[in-house]
């Protein structure tokens, strides 16, 4: 106890060694963004004015009319709803397919290259631009809509299954391929199990998120609440474009709770 | 029941797992394999059920050549072969009677499994089952929801229920601890006698594989360095399978650990004299 051994001091060792090039980053990234804020033109005459419009738009929402025009906000609505349900189901069901053979860890070389590029085709486009392209080729309508959604399903889903399935243990699939079990015996024994209860999750999660699309697809012509909404808003009706916005906002916060809720349960 | 030669396994990675492992294990032996990690101790049973492909050599199950049969007969070959794994590797989220059921998937068309609309007679075996490692009121239950020891009983089931002539255990007293670790070795043993089964057993730890094991095979860096029975496992042989270490202490221990189970060792042989079979 005699000898008393010096202080050792420990600082965590710093993400990038090199002091030059750390502190190079920053002031970099300083001078970027002094440069980008001093590019950027803001006239203070027109950012006044226009608050005082919004001032003026918010105030003619309010109060919001749900009576004059109820029938076709119910109409809107019922088709909205008709549109993110057969959407989500279809675009789902053939997700599934997609899903399996972008797989890595299940799908044979080309097909998991063929799958990847399915779904890399799908995301590219948002469900706006896709709409657009379908209201060309379909018309006016809610169809075109149902078609662009469920498109923007099947990227979505099939992406995140597939990466559910990457992830799996493989310790689990191992043991169920070695008692002789098919391949479909296999999926449904092994793989189905693992990856269900964040699939029946994000399955709700898409719903939610179709809903909302709708709306805008609704906009470029693809039917539904959307629609409606584009009519109020052309009209002036902004007491009537409140009521829709209120009846979008309700449904999305009752999907929100209802999905955490069943994803608890299916844990 | 199971004839090995000439095996060779070399991974994409150019690593050379398996170095011509010749290997017989007849009908109703239990065979530990011993070895230090890396050895090739797993790749070597998963060779035999082509969970691994080898990359030379044959593995026959009886006078079936395993090593070129295509899927489908491979399929109906695995239901041969019973394995039992190191993490249980029970499928979380489904029953424990899923689980052991899903050991009859080599026998039942997809439909009957996709709707788990399975045979009386497959039911009743596995109730009988698990009765017999204690876990029948536990069928409807998760997998999740059990003890590591009783996991790994559920593990048991569902390899036996494939009414297996071989059985391939890797580590399977791993992830539990020493008691456990010995009711489970005990319980595999048991069972392989009253089924009269080959197997073959990975296991890392050398007292485990001396108490429960007649025949010990010895791997080192993908060759067999020791084949013959626990007594003649001396600090050379030791040393030259897993590296210079003071093995005497372990002998030692296993002596004691062998006078003190024999009480135990006992008790099972009368419980089991009931079933037939006699313990050797």
């Amino acid at each position: 106890m005699s000898t008393t051994s010096p202080v050792r001091r420990w600082k965590r060792p710093p993400f990038i060694a090199n002091p030059t090039l750390r502190w190079g980053l920053w002031v970099g990234a300083a001078i970027y963004l002094a440069l980008a804020f001093g590019t950027m033109e803001v006239d203070w005459g027109r950012v006044a004015e226009g608050v005082e419009r919004g001032h003026r738009f918010i105030a003619s929402f309010f109060p919001p009319d749900f009576t004059s025009r109820w029938d076709s906000i119910q109409d809107g609505i019922l088709e909205s709803m008709w549109m993110t349900i057969t959407s989500t189901v279809i675009g789902i069901m053939l997700s599934i397919p997609v899903g399996l053979g972008a797989a890595r860890n299940l799908a044979w070389r080309p097909v998991y290259l063929f799958c990847r590029g399915i779904l890399a085709v799908s995301r590219t486009f948002p469900e706006i631009i896709l709409a657009i392209f379908f209201v060309k080729l379909f018309g006016f309508g809610p169809f075109a809509g149902f078609l662009a959604l469920s498109i923007g399903t099947i990227g979505f889903y099939g992406k995140l299954l597939a990466e559910d399935i990457e992830d799996m243990d493989p310790v689990q699939a191992e043991a169920v391929k070695s008692v002789g079990a098919g391949w479909l015996q296999w999926l449904n024994y092994a793989v189905q199990p693992q990856v269900m209860p964040r699939m029946i999750g994000l399955g709700i999660y898409r719903l939610d998120i179709n809903f909302r699309e709708s709306a805008v697809v609704g906009i470029v012509g693809g039917g539904g609440i959307g629609a409606t909404l584009l009519t109020s808003f052309d009209r002036y009706e902004f007491d009537s474009a409140a009521a829709i916005l209120l009846v979008i906002i309700a449904i999305v916060m009752s999907l929100e709770y209802t999905s955490g809720y069943i994803r608890k349960w299916v844990q | 029941m199971l004839r090995i030669e000439n095996l060779g396994k070399r991974y994409q990675t150019g690593d050379l797992a398996l170095k011509g492992v010749d290997l017989e294990v007849p009908r109703g032996q239990v065979m530990a394999l011993i070895g230090p990690s890396g050895a090739g101790k797993s790749t070597l049973i998963r060779c035999v059920n082509r969970l691994v492909e080898p990359t030379s050599g044959k593995v026959y199950i009886g006078d079936l050549e395993l090593t070129r049969l295509g899927s489908r007969e491979l399929r109906r070959a695995r239901t041969r072969m019973g394995m039992i794994f190191q993490e249980y590797a029970l499928v979380e989220r489904l029953s424990v009677m899923e689980n052991v059921l899903s050991g009859r998937l080599g026998y039942v068309g997809f439909w009957r499994s996709f709707f788990r609309k399975f045979s009386q007679s497959d039911i009743d075996e596995a109730f009988n089952l698990l009765e017999r490692v204690g876990l029948d009121h536990m069928a409807d239950k998760r997998a999740d929801e059990l003890s590591g020891g009783q996991r790994q009983r559920v593990g048991i089931c569902r390899a036996l229920i494939q009414n297996p002539d071989l059985l391939l255990v890797d580590e399977p007293t791993a992830s539990l601890d020493p008691k456990t670790s010995r009711q489970i070795m005990r319980l595999i043993c048991e069972l392989c006698k009253e089924r009269q089964l080959a197997a073959i057993i990975n296991i890392h730890d050398v007292l485990l594989a001396q108490m429960f094991s007649r025949r010990i095979v010895g791997l080192q860096l993908g060759s067999i360095v020791y084949d013959g029975p626990p007594e003649k496992l001396s600090p050379d042989v030791l040393t030259q399978i897993y590296g210079e270490e003071d093995w005497e202490a372990t002998i030692e221990a296993t002596r004691d650990v062998e006078d003190e189970d024999a009480d135990v060792l006992e008790a099972a042989a009368v419980l089991q004299s009931g079933r037939g079979n006699p313990p050797s």
